[in-house]
């Protein structure tokens, strides 16, 4: 993997080699900072990967861990490497929107866990990156404050509903983000904008903090531009935590370990028949099967299997998701925190409650809390979550069948390349298949990862390859991702990054 | 909210025994009870009762965003310990759920409550009903559902406007130290065939249950403050009818509210039936003031809840064996343990409750139990120290007085050291730190004047010092000695027995006990 002289252009070095640098003080973390502060003031107003930056904290967080080098004190495995933090995550006295004009003017009062954690790893925070409004959404673009774009082709979606923190990877405006990925929201951003994310085992990252859009799938994990520095930063943010009932007590792990090693020989990768063929754009499926011919020729053995139940991952993610939103977001109510809406000495309780809502919530959060408040109803229910919960047992027990099979599973990311803004805005099914190929991991609560695989020949665009592990296995991901991508590496001479035209 | 037809054509109650004639009630009892844990349901903050509104909050109890809820060990063992001594059986999986509603006092908007999985099932009370005209007791068994754990939530100060209500108010303050405060709520089965004593089942079951958890150590259960709080579903039918449409009254607040909520809404339903009308769903009011019940919420379109397992939370699978553990820790049921005493201490069912009522119970049967004749424990922790605790502002069990030292004052008071009157000064001095009841004895010299020449002399002086005292009982107005005696013990400052001086002045006056 490149190891470029730490002389070179500062914002284009990955977080590894960074952390490195500042450690030996061959470069100080305020250097760093400014450099990407400078990046961020130079291309955000066209990526528009934040909402809100929050420069001074940093570049006076980056002084503190400078001095503690200077004193000699231990500093934290990524210290003074600078870090792009989606808006869904509390961090005290910042503002977290979410993505939604309901929250705005709250500024919480507490740190989330994955932010005590960066804290605690003397990680430098830059600021809060955009998003889909909630979560929801494949491409950023229902944001209430405007969509990010993505660097590779400013006309394009950079994903969503992470789009934000993929984004500011990929445009050098930060080495390291953090996203969740309640659907895909960090996988499909990383596929599309030529970067890594991760979605770590339900339970390994601690939910407590991030605003829940989906309780039973919500996942924070790493965005990188390589899997070394996204197995860094997991390793910093995962870990039980008493706060999250769902978190689990269990050794987080050695992903690091697992990215240095990147060696799949003797591992069985299995190809998963109904993430494949129709649907898929021939480019993504071109870059795809180059991908397993990689593996192939790196020594791992290529197995096909079946998951019959994936075709229902759909339709069964969206009635629980929106079941659970439904209630998660019943607490935007105007009452305590946020937007208050239609007060007045004569409004009733109700009366505020419904014309904040109305007035704070946008279209796609709407729609998904009316089909989320109809699949709960007394009568529904059972036809609805009820069976849905079954289907869910289904791709778990799916999953387990494959996993007898294969050490990991693979497929192409998403369907097809970054599309145009605005194409798909009008329909929301359209939107949704886009996700087709991540969600059933989350339905089953165990570990993917996105890689980049190349350029699709159909549009030059990024093609991301989902590596799927077993619960708890996060290490396989990085295994066979840094392995694929050594081999990419050594192919091309430089990341597939490198190649995204210049802002 | 449109008004029924039952309530707009107002009908006059039947009188209670007139309506048990035609009518047979069924009741269903919901007793809410508030744990007395450290810390809330789902968070660290404490819960103590009437702190400064919104001092006892944090993040996770006002739901802002992001943050999870974590069960409280301690309520999950409270709630099972009250399974088993209502009889239940303790589920071995279950999962809490959220219970969605709108509604201010609720940070999340929604609650977080069990449902379909509650974690106690299928158990019974029995309870002892007082017969009426004191003919004695009858024992009724009440069906237990469910028990269940939930979350209480916040309270809400309705301002401006005349009722209180939020209807009419200008505006309402909103107090979230209640909210996520662990809540148990315990459902009977329907209670049938009770007849004219359901009003008294009703008492004796809430009654009860107080006793059942104060003996469990697990809620202060005061009513007044409402950490234990009762809703009656109330229901009439015709004999060999179907069950009629229930009622829900909320609002009370008190064993004695129980009785009259329940006999009133049984007056209420008789008279309308009697007149031809229906009784609507709904929920009402008890009113302390006029004993009786008022429309409240009309549950004709029942609220969808839209139930759901919780996701932030996982399954509770309480462990076999902790179980079994737990329920070696449940005391004798509260009424049969006061029917054993009471028959082991040869006293009524009047007494006991009086012990009961008092709080002293516990010290008396503990001082029985460490040798005190059970007459002379009771004597003493319902009265003397009863009111010392109460002069000094104290429960009775702090008093720093063991049953030894009962035990050892009344071997004082059969050796005759000591008379009962003495006896009191010998607390006064325990209680002050004096030392064990002899060291008391010693210090103060709180003896009996035993000497009869002594108490002779304080005779003869006292009826020197009231001639017309003394002519009245030479005159044989005997009711009269009680002037001389009550000179003699003030003479003796109280170490006289008053009794021998009362033998000692009539022997001396040569007058027969009249």
């Amino acid at each position: 993997m490149p190891t470029s002289p730490i002389d070179a252009d500062l914002i284009r070095q990955s977080a590894t080699v960074l952390a490195a640098a500042i450690a030996a003080g061959e470069v100080s973390s305020r250097e760093v900072v400014q450099a990407h502060l400078d990046r961020i003031g130079e291309v955000d107003e066209a990526v528009h990967a934040f909402l809100h930056v929050t420069a001074h904290e940093a570049l006076e967080t980056a002084d503190t861990v400078d001095a503690k080098r200077a004193a000699g004190d231990p500093l934290g495995p990524l210290a003074g490497v600078p870090l792009a933090l989606k808006d869904v995550l509390a961090m005290r006295g910042v503002p977290t929107t979410c993505g939604s004009r309901i929250l705005e003017g709250w500024r919480p009062p507490y740190d989330a866990t994955v932010v005590e954690r960066l804290r605690d790893a003397d990680v430098v925070i830059l600021g809060k990156t955009n998003m889909d409004e909630f979560a929801m959404g494949s491409s950023t673009e229902h944001s209430a404050f405007g969509p990010t774009r993505n660097p590779w082709d400013l006309e394009r979606i950079p994903g969503g509903s992470g789009g934000g923190s993929a984004a500011a990877v990929a445009a050098f405006e930060a080495p390291l983000a953090v996203g969740t990925d309640t659907g895909g929201s960090i996988r499909q951003p990383a596929a599309v904008t030529g970067t890594v994310g991760v979605k770590p085992t339900y339970g390994g990252v601690s939910r407590y903090g991030l605003v829940a859009l989906a309780s039973s799938l919500d996942q924070a994990g790493p965005c990188a531009r390589t899997v070394l520095d996204a197995a860094h930063l997991h390793a910093v943010i995962a870990g039980h935590d008493p706060r999250d009932s769902t978190s689990i007590d269990a050794a987080v792990p050695d992903v690091i370990a697992a990215a240095q090693r990147g060696d799949v020989r003797g591992m069985r990768v299995g190809l998963v028949r109904q993430l494949d063929g129709e649907g898929y754009a021939p480019g993504v499926r071109q870059r795809f099967a180059e991908a397993v011919e990689i593996l192939t020729h790196l020594g791992a053995e290529i197995v096909e299997v079946d998951c019959p139940h994936f075709e229902y991952a759909l339709g069964a993610y969206y009635l629980i998701l929106p079941s659970e939103a439904s209630s998660n977001l019943a607490r935007f109510d105007g009452m305590r925190y946020g937007l208050r809406a239609g007060d007045g000495s004569d409004a009733s309780v109700e009366s505020v409650m419904s014309a904040t809502r109305e007035a704070g919530f946008g279209a796609e959060v709407k729609r998904r809390i009316m089909l989320g408040t109809y699949a709960l109803s007394s009568g529904y229910y059972d036809a609805y979550y009820g069976q849905a919960q079954k289907v869910r047992t289904l791709i778990r027990r799916d999953f387990d069948a494959a996993f007898d099979k294969a050490d990991v599973l693979i497929s192409p990311t998403a369907p097809t390349t970054a599309f145009r803004l605005g194409e798909k805005l009008d329909d929301p099914l359209a939107m949704y298949l886009n996700d087709i190929a991540t969600i059933p991991v989350n339905l089953a609560g165990n570990a993917a990862m996105s890689l980049p695989i190349g350029l699709s020949p159909d549009d030059g665009l990024p093609v991301g390859l989902q590596i799927m592990a077993p619960a708890m296995a996060d290490d396989r991901l990085y295994r066979a991702g840094a392995a694929v991508e050594g081999a990419l590496y050594d192919r091309w001479g430089h990341l597939l990054i490198e190649e995204a035209p210049a802002l | 909210m449109s008004a029924s037809t039952a309530s707009t054509k107002p009908t006059s109650p039947v009188p209670f025994d007139e309506a048990l004639t035609r009518y047979e009630p069924v009741l269903g009892l919901e007793v809410h009870v508030e744990l007395g844990t450290e810390s809330k349901m789902f968070c660290a903050c404490p819960t103590a009762f009437g702190a400064e509104p919104n001092t006892q909050v944090c993040p996770v109890c006002l739901a802002l965003p992001g943050t999870l809820p974590v069960i409280n060990s301690i309520a999950v063992e409270s709630i099972i310990r009250m399974g088993l001594a209502l009889n239940c059986t303790i589920v071995e999986w279950c999962r809490m759920a959220r219970k969605n509603y709108f509604y201010p006092d609720m940070p999340k908007n929604y609650q977080i409550s069990q449902y379909d999985e509650p974690i106690c099932v299928d158990g019974y009370l029995d309870v002892v009903v007082p017969l009426p005209d004191g003919e004695g007791t009858t024992t009724v068994r009440v069906g237990i559902e469910r028990v269940h754990l939930e979350e209480d939530t916040g309270k809400l100060t309705h301002a401006g406007g005349a009722t209180g209500r939020i209807h009419g108010a200008d505006y309402s303050l909103v107090d979230y130290n209640r909210a996520g405060i662990p809540l148990v709520e315990i459902v009977t089965k329907p209670i049938t065939d009770t007849g004219a004593l359901a009003p008294a089942v009703a008492k004796a079951y809430v009654a009860e249950l107080r006793d059942i958890m104060r003996g469990l150590g697990v809620s202060d259960v005061k009513m007044e403050e409402g950490s234990l709080r009762c809703d009656a579903n109330v229901s009439l039918n015709r004999p060999g009818d179907e069950w009629g449409t229930r009622t829900e009254t909320k609002n009370v607040n008190s064993l004695r509210s129980v009785e009259r909520a329940v006999r009133s809404e049984i007056e209420r339903q008789a008279g309308v039936l009697d007149a031809g009308g229906r009784i609507t769903q709904e929920t009402r009011h008890f009113h302390e003031d006029t004993g009786v019940t008022t429309p409240g919420r009309s549950k004709e379109q029942a609220e969808d809840y839209r139930y759901f397992p919780e996701p932030d939370l996982v399954p509770i699978a309480p462990d076999a064996a902790w179980v079994e553990q737990l329920r070696a820790t449940i005391p004798e049921q509260p009424s049969i343990r006061r029917a054993r005493l009471a028959q082991d201490w040869g006293i009524g069912a009047f007494e006991m409750e009086s012990l009961v009522n008092a709080g002293v119970l516990q010290l008396v049967e503990t001082s029985v139990e460490e040798g005190v004749e059970p007459d002379a424990a009771r004597k003493w922790w319902a009265g003397e120290l009863l009111r010392v605790a109460n002069e000094r502002g104290v429960e009775p069990q702090d008093l720093p007085v063991a049953p030894g030292d009962i035990k050892r004052v009344e071997e004082l008071i059969a050796a005759g050291t000591i008379n009962d009157k003495l006896a009191r000064s010998v607390f006064d001095g325990i209680i002050s730190g004096e030392g064990d009841a002899d060291a008391v004895v010693a210090a103060r010299g709180l003896t009996v004047v035993s000497d009869d020449s002594a108490l002779l002399a304080a005779i003869e002086q006292a009826l020197v010092d009231q001639p017309d005292v003394a002519e009245k009982i030479r005159g044989g107005k005997v009711a009269a000695a009680g002037a001389i005696v009550g000179a003699v013990m003030k003479a003796t400052r109280g170490q006289a027995d008053a009794g021998k001086v009362r033998t000692l002045l009539l022997d001396h006056l040569g007058v027969a006990e009249g």
